[in-house]
């Protein structure tokens, strides 16, 4: 499959189907992370070796027919730097991926599985699943590391688990994350106290594409920083129950909502409605503001007619690489904006 | 100063050994020194000579009651010989170099482990293929926790069932 093919975000089951709690919750992700026994980390390997490690996960996936079929490879140095950045801005791979000259990923779209190889680890699996579905997220990973696992040595270690070339990662190699659409709590400030309780919890609460990106359109990763001496299980239950504290908090917040506050709300969602169905020319930043409106309202009943996961697409289609892989060319800033704005009118007006 | 030992070679090995506050001192020449296991295995070693196979272990059980933490982790001189990445470069970049780094630099990890995970142990998931006998011994210990519940709780049949199953697992790990 093309890149051209990956655009069709239709295709891409964490963002065109709708999931459990998605009005708070818009993805669930799982990472884990595994190595190749003593081989050294990508970051000693040379570009033969690298290649080595490619063909190695290649061979072991393709045993499989339920990976094999409908799925396929993308080196990033035969990429451009445009398609790479569309293919972070659709969360298939990582930004450290996206820079990484010796890495590759499979991609198997329509469960969203995705196979970063030679990243910070040799191997990094990802699955995305919409809404609350953490659990099947991990379940689905696991059943792909069990897969590579009949025909590769991980290393292990029986102490400390699954070695890995950053201790952070170190034990189970899990990373699971929600993203999580809060608008309110972040427009009534809550949202720090929230989250320094949250920290004190041995989670970490990031932007939308993972660490030390900034939080635009109201959305926040919320991921486990701990990876060893707890269960997958564990972690997971324990990353799921603090999201339904955060889901509750959220929830009231748009339901208590009276008078003259609400009125001033539904002014400005309307509002910001209006914007992404008339402007002509509109920057990133700015569509993911309106774009998270536009969602409350949505999902408020505010707006109808308008299929929440139409604006899921929407939030991760406007970035600045998708619109020009769009439109086949570099676009100067300007040209961005145009052809971003024609693009959500084309989306919400259909 | 000549040798302990021989009296007749120059002594550049010096050995101070402290057995229940009783300190006593040695100098051996380098023969001497190799013939009594003295060395180091970690990191370098001072007679430059690769194939002396003395362990630190020799070493300090020969002159020591309680080994000598301080020696133990010389950190400084770590390397792991798989990929060649130092302790010293680790702790500036906090990156491994391969998995081996962690046989390699063992005893220097625990602290760290802790400060990022408060714990220092793995307890989930273990690999398929090659954890099975980890996997088996995990579940007996899970299953021996259950077999004291049972007991406690007087439930002598499912204690009963427990402790066949055990055996099983225990039986067939042994086999393998």
């Amino acid at each position: 499959m093309g890149i051209k093919e990956l655009m069709d975000t239709s295709k891409l089951e964490w963002i065109s189907s709708e999931g459990p709690d998605n009005d708070i919750i818009i993805s669930s992700r799982v990472r884990l992370a595994r190595n190749l026994k003593d081989v050294p980390f990508p970051h000693l390997l040379d570009s033969s070796k690298a290649k080595e490690i490619v063909k190695q996960v290649c061979d072991a996936f393709s045993t499989s027919p339920f990976l094999a079929s409908n799925s396929s490879i993308y080196f990033m140095n035969e990429l451009s730097p445009i398609e790479r950045t569309m293919l972070v801005e659709l969360h298939l791979i990582s930004p450290d991926l996206a820079s990484s000259k010796n890495g590759a990923v499979i991609i198997k779209p329509n469960e969203t599985i995705s196979i970063m190889i030679n990243e910070e680890d040799h191997i990094r699996i990802q699955t995305v699943f919409p809404g609350l579905q953490l659990k099947q997220a991990y379940d689905l990973a696991s059943k792909v590391d069990d897969i590579l696992e009949e025909n590769l040595d991980f290393a292990f270690n029986e102490k400390i688990g699954y070695l890995t070339s950053c201790p952070t990662n170190v034990g189970t190699g899990l990373r699971a994350s929600l993203m999580m659409h809060l608008p309110l709590l972040t427009q009534t400030e809550q949202i720090s106290r929230i989250f320094s309780t949250i920290s004190q919890l041995g989670l970490v609460v990031r932007g939308l594409f993972g660490e030390g990106t900034q939080a635009k359109g109201n959305l926040y990763q919320i991921s486990n920083q701990i990876t060893l001496g707890k269960s997958e299980e564990d972690i997971i239950e324990n990353l799921i129950g603090v999201a339904q504290q955060v889901i509750k908090n959220e929830r009231k917040m748009r339901e208590s909502l009276t008078g003259e506050i609400r009125l001033r709300l539904e002014d400005r969602i309307l509002r910001s409605y209006g914007i992404l169905t008339n402007a002509k020319m509109i920057s990133s930043e700015e569509a993911m503001e309106l774009i998270s409106d536009v969602r409350l309202g949505v999902y408020m009943g505010i707006i109808k007619d308008l299929k929440p996961s139409e604006l899921n697409q929407l939030f991760i289609t406007t970035g600045p690489a998708y619109i020009q892989q769009k439109s086949g060319k570099e676009l100067s800033p300007m040209e961005r904006d145009l052809s971003r704005a024609e693009f959500i009118k084309s989306k919400l007006m259909k | 100063m000549l040798c302990d030992e021989c009296k007749t070679n120059t002594a550049t090995v010096h050995i101070t050994k402290i057995v229940n506050g009783q300190k006593t001192q040695m100098h051996l020449c380098e023969e001497c020194a190799k013939q009594k296991h003295v060395g180091f295995s970690i990191g370098f070693n001072p007679f430059g000579d690769d194939e002396l196979g003395i362990s630190l272990g020799k070493l300090l059980s020969g002159f020591f009651e309680k080994p000598d933490q301080s020696m133990v982790n010389k950190p400084d001189e770590l390397k792991c010989d798989r990929c060649g990445l130092t302790f010293p470069r680790f702790s500036q970049t906090g990156k491994f170099g391969c998995s081996n780094c962690y046989e390699a630099f063992k005893g220097q990890l625990d602290p760290m482990l802790r400060r990022i995970h408060g714990k220092t142990y793995h307890v989930g998931k273990v690999p398929q293929r090659s954890g099975n006998k980890i996997r088996i011994r995990n579940e007996v210990a899970r299953l021996k926790r259950e077999l004291q519940e049972a007991i406690n709780a007087e439930e002598y049949e499912r204690a009963a069932v427990l402790r066949d199953r055990i055996k099983e697992l225990e039986q067939s790990n042994n086999n393998e």
